[in-house]
């Protein structure tokens, strides 16, 4: 075991032996490394939220032929840090009516249920928190706390706007939740083990190459779940004010879009994890750094899309946007599962009888799996085409065109 | 495995620190000073009317049923998907009858009109 193989380990065990030699018992010094590490990855999500700030403004600039945060350090890189002085000293505006509690709990949960997803995040072999035997299950548990952080900041408010925000997203943020676990079903499935970094060593071959509709499914209702455009319906400023962070100022106002900055990070990390192969690539193995690289590059790819989606998309219609969850993505992910599943078996059925080398084997299955998405992608297709509603077309007289009356003769000369 | 609910354990605490912390500093640091039209419910500048907290939408509440008929039934669904290796024939089309089950709960669920925002 040396440094480069396995830093974490190695940085670990020095500390441990530290912590023994000047008296502390061996459970206390584990709690201590233990609690160290907990802080480590939970300060680098929460401060990497500060740049992916400045780029999503600056990319939201470029793209509307703006220049964006350009003064404040080179490119404007630092403009986030006067931004966060400013909003730590504004006075909290606290409406007369609400519910305490859960008014204050909100914008602390729905930060915390992102942050909390960073605990299971496989930044490369050995570099990462905990690889928990139940990953993709408390992937989805958290998701659901941060549901329950816009409902408590929308239930509390005691604003009809802040209400309505909070109705839409049990609407919008529970319903899509359905196709995003069935998505999620997918890779353990291919990668029979629910831990992260499990799926991840599983990926000889990218899952997104075996089941690229699931990937597809996991990023749209993953962006659903953050609640940004174009499924930003819970908080729609031309309809419902702020929707559920109406009644907010100040800091708390500020973590509600920390907590959003950080999911949009976040959901492009965990679809590089367990779609894109994470931190898989030439020579990661050995050198640990070089597939948090790998893993960083992938997931800014990733965010690059989840950006220019959120740009560029108009919002959807509430009956638009379920309509496109219940009845397209969810159908989808059903048969998908099923077809993944009967394919799977046959597959491992069928191979004793077919001479194929081991090398070649995972290859031969993701053709397989690949072949089979590409059947649903082309009947699914066909279906849509045979229920395409033309767009609604006004029939009937033209409208009355308002005419200008005549001047007075003596007005003109 | 001990080690790793340690983690999520003290995770936790750090979790709920990090938002926290800067929320408690900020309100000892920013002014406090609640003035009676203020402390209004926002409402673009006009007053507030009745209760906010009204009778809604049974729509809301029927889509919410539904999730949660779908996300109960889902993670039954997740120990069938890690132990896939060893499953025999009969696990796997078990499975798929498990998945049809639902399939058919969908359809049903459209078909009752539930699915439409109305």
């Amino acid at each position: 075991m040396n440094f480069f193989s396995d830093p974490i380990t190695f940085i670990g065990n020095w500390l441990g032996n530290l912590l023994v030699s000047i008296g502390i018992s061996q459970q206390a010094a584990t709690v201590i490394i233990t609690f160290i590490a907990a802080g480590v990855v939970g300060m680098f999500g929460f401060s990497l939220v500060i740049f992916t700030i400045w780029l999503e403004r600056k990319l939201y600039a470029r793209i509307q032929d703006r220049i964006g945060p350009n003064r404040v350090g080179p490119w404007g890189i630092f403009q986030t840090f006067p931004d966060m002085i400013k909003i730590f000293t504004k006075e909290y505006i606290t409406p007369i009516g609400v519910d305490k509690v859960a008014y204050n709990l909100a914008p602390i949960l729905s930060v915390s249920a992102v942050l909390l997803i960073w605990a299971v995040m496989p930044f490369a072999k050995t570099i990462v928190g905990t690889d928990v035997n139940v990953g993709v299950l408390y992937l989805v548990a958290m998701g659901g706390i941060g549901a329950l952080g816009i409902i408590l900041a929308g239930w509390s408010s005691n604003n009809k706007y802040s209400l309505l925000g909070a109705f839409r997203a049990v609407a919008q943020i529970v319903s899509y939740e359905v196709p995003m676990v069935l998505a999620l079903l997918i890779p353990v499935l291919l990668g029979r083990t629910m831990g992260v970094n499990s799926l991840v060593n599983a990926q000889s071959v990218w899952f997104i190459i075996m089941s690229p509709i699931a990937a597809f499914i996991f990023f749209t209702s993953s962006i659903a779940e953050t609640g940004r455009a174009p499924f930003d319906l819970l908080e729609a400023e031309s309809e419902i004010v702020a929707g559920y962070q109406t009644e907010y100022s100040g800091l708390k106002f500020g973590m509600f879009y920390v907590g959003e900055f950080l999911h949009a990070f976040t959901i492009s990390a965990l679809t590089a994890a367990l779609f894109l192969g994470g931190w898989r690539g030439p020579f990661a193995e050995q050198i640990p750094i070089l597939g948090v690289a790998y893993f960083f590059i992938k997931a800014f790819i990733v965010y690059f899309f989840v950006a220019l989606i959120r740009i560029s998309m108009p919002r959807l219609r509430i009956d638009q946007m379920l309509n496109f969850n219940w009845k397209f993505l969810t159908p989808l992910a059903l048969v998908l599962l099923i077809a993944t599943a009967v394919v799977d078996k046959a597959f491992y059925l069928v191979i004793p009888g077919l001479n194929i080398s081991a090398g070649l084997l995972p290859w031969a299955r993701a053709a397989v799996h690949l072949g089979v998405n590409l059947i649903i992608v082309l009947v699914t297709v066909q279906i849509l085409k045979s229920h395409h509603i033309s767009t609604v077309k006004i029939v009937g007289k033209p409208r009355p065109v308002a005419v200008a009356p005549e001047p007075p003769a003596s007005v003109i000369s | 495995m001990q080690s790793d609910w340690l983690f999520i354990g003290l995770f936790l605490l750090i979790v709920a620190l990090f938002p926290g912390a800067p929320i408690i500093l900020a309100g000892l640091i920013g002014p406090h000073r609640p003035s009676g039209p203020k402390s209004q419910t926002y409402e673009c500048g006009i007053e507030t009317v009745g209760e906010t907290w009204v009778q809604f939408r049974v729509q809301y509440y029927i889509f919410a049923l539904t999730f949660l008929v779908f996300d109960v039934e889902l993670v039954f669904l997740f120990p069938w998907a890690v132990a896939f290796g060893q499953l025999s024939i009969f696990g796997v089309i078990s499975g798929v009858i498990f998945i049809l089950i639902l399939f058919a709960e969908l359809l049903a669920a459209w078909r009752k009109g539930v699915l439409e925002w109305a």
